[in-house]
């Protein structure tokens, strides 16, 4: 079982980085881009069959260490 | 006094801040981060500055969770005082000892240059040598230092006193250096016995190399 987390900073937080990146792709002519956000996306091999409970523990994994949620929003996808 | 001087892989400031306290006049020991306890009769934890492990993940993200920290914690819900300088201020923030979070700078750059800064509060263990409003010339050298708070922890952090230090002109109208709420150096928590700011009142001690303003600031966990 694989799980996919995706880190973000908050709606609200400002990202320097896609700022960053929104202003380059800006200067080299990319029209048509309102916003660019920057996350990291982390990967995790499961030795887990029961999905609701592999769901669980990466959501504690979340909490507890991969994403700070003073700052930061995660989404998980198990597959 | 007698300071404890924690170390982490990746620690590089631990030196500078043995130095500093010594030069002082006290005692200092260095306590590996796989250890369990802290030395006894201790006055002070100093979280210094570096790269714990790399600023991998977040910076300070990894060191909260040495062995070194369960007995941080601790001490300091004992009332014990901490202080946390730059990565160490990173640390104790992941830690959740204080409030909010360190970003990266909004411009992006590791800024390393020495900074003024207004002293916002003094009534605590840690600024009582300086004096409200007075402006200060500490080094800053830090990427992730752009402090963030939600609105309602800002609220609090301002009514209880425990805004520490702003990033300031040589007047003391606060300026952006980083991006931080309000312009923020350094907070303490709510019981005002643990304080992080991203300066280095360690690399301050002598005129000859800029400023001395680091003393003042040291001098007041004698008191």
């Amino acid at each position: 079982m694989t799980a996919t987390v995706n880190v973000f900073l908050k709606e609200g937080v400002l990202d320097p980085q896609g700022k960053a990146a929104h202003h380059a792709l800006d200067s080299l002519g990319f029209e048509g881009v309102s916003d660019v956000r920057i996350g990291k996306q982390i990967i995790l091999q499961l030795d887990m069959d029961d999905k609701a409970k592999a769901e669980a523990e990466v959501k504690e994994m979340c909490e507890t260490l991969l994403a700070n949620t003073v700052i930061e929003d995660y989404t998980i996808e198990i597959a | 006094m007698k300071v404890a001087v924690l170390r982490f892989p990746g620690t590089n400031c631990e030196f500078d801040t043995q130095y500093a306290f010594e030069k002082l006049g006290h005692t200092t020991e260095l306590v590996w981060h796989e250890e369990e306890t802290l030395p006894e009769e201790i006055d002070l934890v100093v979280v210094p500055g570096g790269f714990s492990y790399g600023d991998y993940l977040r910076s300070g993200s990894i060191a909260r969770f040495s062995p070194v920290m369960k007995a941080v914690t601790a001490y300091a819900q004992n009332g014990g005082k901490v202080l946390g300088i730059c990565n160490g201020f990173q640390i104790l923030t992941e830690a959740g000892l204080l409030p909010g979070a360190l970003k990266r700078n909004n411009n992006l750059h590791f800024i390393s240059k020495h900074q003024n800064l207004c002293v916002i509060n003094n009534d605590n263990a840690f600024l009582n040598q300086c004096e409200k409003g007075e402006v200060l010339n500490i080094p800053i050298a830090h990427a992730d230092g752009n402090y963030y708070i939600d609105d309602d922890g800002f609220k609090k952090l301002e009514a209880n006193g425990q805004i520490l230090l702003r990033y300031s002109d040589e007047k003391g109208n606060p300026v952006v250096v980083n991006g931080s709420v309000t312009s923020i150096a350094g907070v303490c928590n709510e019981q005002k016995n643990v304080f992080g700011l991203m300066p280095h009142p360690e690399r301050a001690l002598e005129a000859i190399l800029g400023s001395e303003d680091g003393i003042r600031m040291l001098k007041g966990f004698e008191v």
